[in-house]
């Protein structure tokens, strides 16, 4: 088995879906020769053509409504938008089509479309390249919104993507692309979606995030455990729809809650996981429900990010925090 | 002080474009010159254009009265543009695809969509999209300009997988403004992909007149730019907007690429049943367009061709009547959707966090 970073294991993803259904495409700017501007698509146009691995001109809302157009007619477009940040234009056609087409048309028609984008902050990109804005696309009934954390799980994730027959929206933390190596074996097998994964069992307080904090998360779990404090971590994989049960289940068990996210605070996915969890476990929670998050803000140019991340040491003392309740 | 830059020191041309204007029947139905499309002397064809005209004329006028007395919710009609609909509607296959908008009555109909399901639609009912004919037409786009990248990515499908067949998408004039209408002819352009667009250039999008939305002199000239065909035709002239039609779309189906027709048309209605188009026109305007209407020209010619009297229009007044009654009867007696539908068709499989949510609306409360 080989070791993969993030990036490798979406390529790899590609590259199984690519060989193994014709009905497979890939689109997007640069994806062709360049192999996209993080490489997520390095080799597959020399491998399966130009027909499979189309290099489009630079048009983001024409991405995303050529996909809706292929993908009512069976194909499964696996869309490429180079930046999340440049996505705004294809909102449009992703609100207004893609995530309606099934509904509208009471299941005759379907969107079994992908779009791929890096996301997320810390590699000290210019502006606009490092927001966290998944809870807009979450928030659109319809739609899937699914964000791998690491190698493994990317793999996994992106071929169940793809193979889903609604559209999904796939996030990927570009901050983790090359930030580990996982062994992926490249066996076509996919993880679920709409399942939350648990990394780490513990007793006494539920840590859950997704995307890149999972490292911080896992991190602070360390720090907790040389303290004495076990903590449980969630890796929520599928923000939209959520796994509310797993959640739930593991409060149920640890009596604690820390949401840790990236994105703003408000109107968030962590707003959203602490609604469920007050709504369906507040009988088993010590403490209240407790959040980490990035500021309600514009995401700072890169002098300023760092301070703007939840970093370990927040996670940490945020958790002891709670645990102070008894 | 600048001078001024001129031919005879450093310019020279690089390229150069017209836009041809195409128009057979001139107003009262008299042909401008010898040459006429073939059909043109199928006078059986012909008559079929003229009641499906005429079809496309009564049912918006049923939908009208079902809107004013509360049985239909807001209706865009097509009054005086039934050419366009009609026109193109007739020459697609059934193997390819209509990518309407919220004005594309008329194309639907020839498309086989049925006149119950249209008002199922938009008496807010989402059976009404599922169409039982032409199971591949996308349902009707109401946010303006989606439809022509959505057209634009059928007939990329249709393109990788080398099937002759066209996606077919309409817009109005306004429509034309936005970034996704440019987007598409311009993609259409770069793959040349089996595609046709129609602009239905009513003169009007809802009260902003044409001089307001664009500069150019034409809508067709648009197309220029993406490097596709263009042609304006007169869209109240249902031989050319049908002839034209058939040459782009035989010329896609060769994998010659998309076309754009601009077709010249007038709304004789209000834009929807919510508006009020005496606000922004004036009467004279609209007596203007009375003259033009695709109908009475038709009906002219063919009756030059002896092809059509009283008792015909009789006939088909009659039966256009039964059939839109009987649509309507349809329609109202359809039992009400279930209010699960609202999440079971939202997902293939429904979502474990929406059980909760169906099971309230299951339990009706
Ligand atoms: C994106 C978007 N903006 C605004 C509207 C509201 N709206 C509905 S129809 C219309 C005018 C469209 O005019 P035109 O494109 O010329 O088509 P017509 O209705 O005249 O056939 C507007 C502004 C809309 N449906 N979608």
């Amino acid at each position: 088995m080989p070791a993969v970073t993030l990036i490798e294991a979406v390529t790899m993803a590609l590259a199984y879906e690519l060989e193994h259904d014709s009905n497979v495409v890939l689109l997007g700017e640069d994806i062709g020769v360049n192999g996209g501007v993080f490489r997520a698509t390095a080799g597959l146009q020399q491998r399966f053509g130009k027909d499979r691995v189309i290099d489009t001109p630079l048009a983001e809302s024409m991405i995303a409504g050529l996909s809706v157009g292929m993908s009512t007619q069976g194909m499964k477009p696996v869309a490429e938008i180079q930046f999340l940040g440049f996505i705004f234009s294809a909102l449009d056609q992703l609100f207004t089509q893609a995530a309606r087409m099934r509904n509208r048309t009471r299941g005759r028609l379907s969107c079994p479309m992908v779009v791929r984008a890096p996301y997320g902050g810390g590699i000290h990109a210019p502006e606009h390249h490092s927001e966290s804005t998944e809870a807009l696309y979450a928030h659109i009934p319809g739609l899937k919104v699914v964000i791998p954390s690491n190698p493994s799980r990317a793999y996994g994730l992106l071929l169940a993507a793809i193979r889903d027959p609604d559209p999904v929206i796939f996030l990927e933390p570009k901050r983790v692309y090359r930030l580990v190596k996982h062994e992926v074996e490249d066996n076509g097998e996919a993880y679920p979606l709409e399942t939350c994964f648990v990394d780490r069992e513990g007793t006494d307080i539920t840590l859950i995030s997704w995307g890149a904090m999972m490292h911080e998360t896992l991190q602070a779990a360390d720090e907790l455990a040389k303290e004495g404090i076990s903590a449980e971590v969630i890796d929520v994989a599928t923000v939209a729809p959520l796994d509310v049960q797993t959640l739930v289940e593991s409060v149920a068990k640890t009596g604690r809650a820390l949401i840790v996210q990236e994105a703003p605070k408000s109107g968030a996915i962590g707003s959203e996981i602490a609604a469920e969890l007050s709504e369906k476990a507040i009988m088993h929670l010590l403490a209240p429900i407790g959040r980490v998050s990035g500021y309600d803000t514009v995401m700072p140019y890169y002098k300023l990010e760092k301070k703007y991340m939840p970093s370990v040491q927040r996670i940490v003392s945020k958790a002891k925090e709670l645990m102070e309740y008894v | 002080m600048t001078q001024p830059i001129t031919e005879d020191t450093v310019l020279k041309t690089v390229a150069k474009f017209e836009v041809k204007y195409l128009q057979y029947l001139d107003e009262d139905g008299k042909p401008l010159g010898k040459k006429l499309p073939s059909f043109a002397k199928d006078t059986e064809l012909l008559r079929k254009l003229y009641t499906d005209m005429a079809r496309v004329r009564a049912f918006d006028a049923k939908a009208y009265a079902l809107q004013r007395t509360g049985k239909l919710g807001t209706y865009p009609a097509s009054l005086g543009q039934e050419a366009i609909g009609v026109g193109y509607g007739s020459v697609m296959r059934k193997e390819d695809v209509l990518v309407p908008y919220y004005r594309s009555t008329a194309g639907l109909m020839q498309h086989g969509v049925t006149m119950a399901e249209i008002l199922t639609y938009w008496g807010g009912d989402e059976r009404g999209s599922d169409f039982k004919y032409a199971r591949e037409d996308l349902p009707i786009a109401v946010p303006i300009a989606t439809q022509c990248l959505n057209a634009a990515g059928v007939a990329t499908a249709f393109k990788l997988r080398g099937q002759a067949r066209v996606a077919v998408t309409e817009i109005g004039e306004g429509g034309t403004s936005k970034g996704d209408f440019y987007e598409a002819i311009n993609v259409a352009g770069v793959w040349r992909l089996p595609v046709l667009f129609v602009v239905n250039n009513n003169q009007w999008a809802i009260s902003v007149p044409s001089e307001i939305q664009t500069a150019a002199e034409t809508y067709a000239q648009k197309a220029i730019a993406a490097g596709i065909h263009c042609l304006q035709v007169d869209g109240n002239d249902i031989l050319a907007v049908r002839e034209a039609a058939e040459q782009a779309l035989e010329r896609a189906r060769r994998g010659e690429g998309a076309t754009l027709l601009e077709c010249i048309s007038y709304r004789l209605c209000d834009h929807t049943t919510a508006d009020d188009a005496s606000r922004y026109r004036t009467e004279e305007e609209v007596k203007q367009g009375w003259r033009r209407e695709p109908m009475r020209r038709l009906r002219k010619y063919l009756e030059s061709l002896n092809a059509w009297s009283d008792a015909d229009e009789e006939t088909m007044n009659k039966t256009i009547a039964e059939e839109v009654e009987a649509a309507v009867q349809e329609y109202l007696s359809m039992p009400a959707p279930k209010a699960t539908d609202m999440l079971d068709y939202l997902y293939a499989e429904l979502p474990e966090k929406l059980r909760e949510q169906r099971d309230e609306l299951a339990r009706g409360e």
